[in-house]
C-alpha cells in the first residue's frame, strides 16, 4: 500500500466553513463593489472546496461534477457583474456601493 | 464501459415545453442577427410565438409525465401547472413591453431573449428533482432579470437596481451553494428522492448529521428567500422594483417569485419532508417558514402603507404576497396537508400572476417616457378621463386585496384554508388581520382614481393594441378564476407532490 498522508474530511469542511464566513463579512462589510462581489466568490469557492471534500469522503464524482457546474455559472456571472459595474462607473464615476442611494423610502 | 443512454431512457418527450423555448429562444438569437433594422419589430412577435408553441405542448402533453435525464428533471402535475403560470406570465411580459420599449427608446431585441431564457430557467426549476438542477436553474432564471433591471441603461436608477440585484442575488446563490454541499455531505446525493430516503435514514437513526442537514436546509431557505423577497431578505425589493423599467418588473415580480417558490416547495416538500427533529410531528423547517411568512406579511403590508410611488408601493405588496404563500408552504410540512398546502401555493401563485401583471400594465399605460408619472398622484381623477381603465385597475387592486369575485380572493381562500387545516391558526389570523391593512393602501389607489381631481390621462393619446391585449388576458384571468373559482380547483386537485409514503393526502 502507497504511504499518504489523508487528511480527514472536517478539515477540509471546517476550512471551507472560514472560507465562507470570510466571504459573508466580506460582503456585509465591504464598501466597493469589485470587494463585494469577490467575497461573493469566497462562498462559492467555500461551497465548491466542501462539495469536493464531501464527494471524496462518499467515494462518489457527483459533487465533483457539481463543481464544475458551479464554476461556469460564476464565470457567467462574473460576466454580467463586471459589465454591470462598468456600466455603472461610466455614469456615477463611483463603484461605492454607499453611493447607490437615488432611490429611498 | 459506460452505456450510452438511448433517447428513450432520456425521455425527451416529457422535457419538450422547456426545450422548445430555449431552442427557441436560441433559434431567435441567431434570427434577429440577420434581421434588418427596420424589421426588427418581428423579434417581439416571434418571441411570443415561441412562448405559445411552449403554452400549446406543455397543454398537450400534461399527460406525459415521468423523469428524464436520468432523474433530474421531473414532469408531473406540479411541473405542467407551473409551465402555465410562468409561460402566462411571459407572454403578457411581452405584449406590455412591446410599445413601451418603443417608445423609451430601449427597443433593443436583447428584452426578448433575456425573458426567453430567463422563462426557461423558470421551466427548469419547477421540474427540478436534483440540487444541481435548482441552482443552474435558479442561475438562468436570475442572470438575465440582472441584465433587464438595468436595461434603461444609462439612466441610473435603472443601473443601480441592476447592480443592487446582481450583488443580492450574487450573495443569495453563494449560500444556496453551501446549502447544497451540507446536504450533500450528509446525505451523499443531490437527487431529491434519495435526499429524502437519506434524511429518513438519519432522522430514525438518530444521527448527528441531522445538524448538518438543518443548518444546509437553513442556508437553502435563506437563498431562495432572496429570490422570493421574504422578510428579512427584501431589503433589494422595493429599489429594484422602483429602478428597473416597469415591464421588468411586471416579469419579475410574478416569475421570479413561481420560480423561487417551485424550488422552495421542491426541496422542502420532497427533499426535506421527513426532517422532523426531537418529537415534532412537523418537518423542522415549519416553524422557520412561519415566523418568516408572518414577519413578511406585516412589513410587506405596513411599509406599502407609506409609500408614494406606484411600483414601490406594488413592490412592497409583492413582498406581502410573498408572505402569503409562504403560509401555504408552510402549512405543506405538515404530513397531512402537504399536497393541500402545495396546491395553495400554486393556486396563488397563478392569480396572483394574472392580477400583478395587469396592475403593472396599467402603470405603463400611464407611464411617461422618462419614466415619470408613476406616483399615486399622478392617478388623481384619472376615472375623468378613462373609466374603463380606471375600473380595470381598480379591479386588479380589488383583487390584490382579496375581495370575493375576483381571483385573489379565491387564492387567499385557498392560503387561508390550508393554513387553518395544518394548525396554524395563530399565522391565518395574522394573515386575515394584514390584508385588512392592505386594503388600505390598495383602496387609497380607488380613491385617487374615481373620487379626487385632476387630470391624470394616458402617456400616450390612444392605448397601444399590444398593451390592450395584455390587460385583457390580465383581466380575463383575474375575472374567470374570481367568479368561477370551481375551475381553479379542478386544475389543482390533481397535483400531488409530497411522495406517497408520507402519507399525506
Amino acid at each position: 500500500m502507497q504511504p499518504t498522508v489523508f487528511v480527514p474530511t472536517d478539515l477540509y469542511v471546517m476550512l471551507s466553513a472560514v472560507l465562507f464566513v470570510m466571504g459573508v463579512l466580506g460582503v456585509l462589510i465591504r464598501r466597493n463593489a469589485i470587494l463585494v462581489f469577490m467575497s461573493v466568490e469566497l462562498m462559492l469557492n467555500a461551497g465548491n472546496l466542501a462539495l469536493v471534500a464531501f464527494a471524496r469522503q462518499w467515494g462518489l464524482a457527483n459533487g465533483q461534477v457539481f463543481v464544475f457546474f458551479v464554476m461556469t455559472v460564476a464565470a457567467a456571472e462574473v460576466a454580467v457583474g463586471l459589465a454591470l459595474i462598468v456600466a455603472i462607473f461610466r455614469t456615477k464615476r463611483s463603484i461605492d456601493i454607499d453611493d447607490l442611494h437615488e432611490m429611498k423610502g | 464501459m459506460i452505456e450510452l443512454p438511448t433517447l428513450e431512457s432520456l425521455n425527451v418527450v416529457v422535457t419538450l415545453p422547456a426545450l422548445a423555448l430555449v431552442l427557441g429562444a436560441i433559434v431567435l438569437l441567431l434570427v434577429d442577427v440577420f434581421l434588418p433594422e427596420r424589421r426588427r419589430w418581428i423579434t417581439g412577435w416571434l418571441a411570443l410565438i415561441g412562448v405559445l408553441v411552449s403554452l400549446g405542448i406543455t397543454l398537450l402533453t400534461t399527460d406525459r409525465t415521468g423523469e428524464a435525464f436520468g432523474g433530474m428533471f421531473v414532469a408531473d402535475s406540479f411541473t405542467a401547472f407551473l409551465n402555465v403560470v410562468v409561460l402566462i406570465t411571459a407572454a403578457v411580459g411581452i405584449l406590455i413591453a412591446m410599445d413601451y420599449l418603443r417608445r423609451t427608446d430601449m427597443n433593443r431585441s436583447e428584452y426578448y431573449f433575456l425573458l426567453l431564457f430567463s422563462t426557461g430557467g423558470m421551466m427548469f426549476m419547477g421540474a427540478a428533482n436534483d440540487l444541481i438542477v435548482i441552482f443552474v436553474a435558479l442561475e438562468l432564471l436570475s442572470i438575465p432579470l440582472y441584465v433587464m433591471s438595468g436595461f434603461r441603461r444609462p439612466e441610473t436608477r435603472s443601473e443601480e437596481s441592476a447592480l443592487k440585484y446582481f450583488l443580492l442575488g450574487a450573495f443569495s446563490s453563494g449560500f444556496l451553494v453551501y446549502g447544497i454541499a451540507l446536504i450533500y455531505g450528509a446525505t451523499g446525493s443531490t437527487h431529491l428522492p434519495a435526499v429524502w430516503a437519506a434524511v429518513s435514514a438519519i432522522v430514525e437513526g438518530g444521527s448527528s448529521a441531522v445538524y448538518l442537514v438543518l443548518l444546509g436546509a437553513g442556508l437553502i431557505v435563506v437563498a431562495l428567500g432572496f429570490k422570493v423577497a421574504a422578510v428579512p431578505f427584501h431589503m433589494w425589493t422595493p429599489d429594484v422594483y422602483e429602478g428597473a423599467p416597469t415591464p421588468v418588473t411586471a416579469f419579475m415580480s410574478v416569475g421570479a417569485k413561481a420560480g423561487g417558490f417551485a424550488a422552495l416547495l421542491r426541496v422542502l416538500v420532497i427533499g426535506l419532508p421527513s426532517l422532523i427533529v426531537a418529537e415534532q410531528t412537523a418537518a423542522a423547517w415549519v416553524d422557520a417558514l412561519a415566523l418568516i411568512a408572518a414577519l413578511t406579511m406585516i412589513l410587506g403590508n405596513f411599509a406599502a402603507i407609506m409609500q408614494t410611488n406606484l411600483k414601490r408601493m406594488l413592490a412592497y405588496s409583492s413582498i406581502a404576497h410573498a408572505g402569503y404563500i409562504l403560509m401555504a408552504v408552510a402549512a405543506a410540512g405538515h404530513p397531512a396537508v402537504a399536497n393541500q398546502g402545495v396546491q395553495a401555493a400554486l393556486m396563488y401563485l397563478l392569480t396572483y400572476a394574472f392580477t400583478n401583471l395587469g396592475a403593472f400594465g396599467i402603470i405603463i399605460a400611464v407611464e411617461r417616457n422618462d419614466g415619470s408619472g408613476v406616483s399615486l398622484d399622478d392617478l388623481r381623477g384619472f376615472s375623468r378621463q378613462r373609466p374603463w381603465l380606471a375600473l380595470l385597475m381598480a379591479f386588479f387592486m380589488l383583487s390584490l386585496t382579496g375581495i370575493p369575485l375576483t381571483a385573489g380572493f379565491v387564492g387567499k381562500w385557498y392560503v387561508f384554508w390550508a393554513s387553518i387545516n395544518a394548525g396554524q391558526v395563530v399565522l391565518a389570523v395574522i394573515g386575515v388581520l394584514t390584508s385588512v391593512v392592505g386594503a388600505f393602501y390598495y383602496v387609497r389607489v380607488i380613491v385617487r382614481m374615481f373620487l379626487e381631481e385632476g387630470s391624470a390621462d394616458l402617456a400616450q393619446p390612444r392605448l397601444p393594441r399590444t398593451l390592450r391585449a395584455g390587460l385583457i388576458v390580465a383581466g380575463l384571468g383575474t375575472l374567470i378564476f374570481g367568479v368561477l373559482p370551481f375551475l381553479a380547483a379542478d386544475m389543482t386537485t390533481g397535483i400531488q407532490i409530497a411522495l406517497a409514503a408520507l402519507g399525506g393526502g
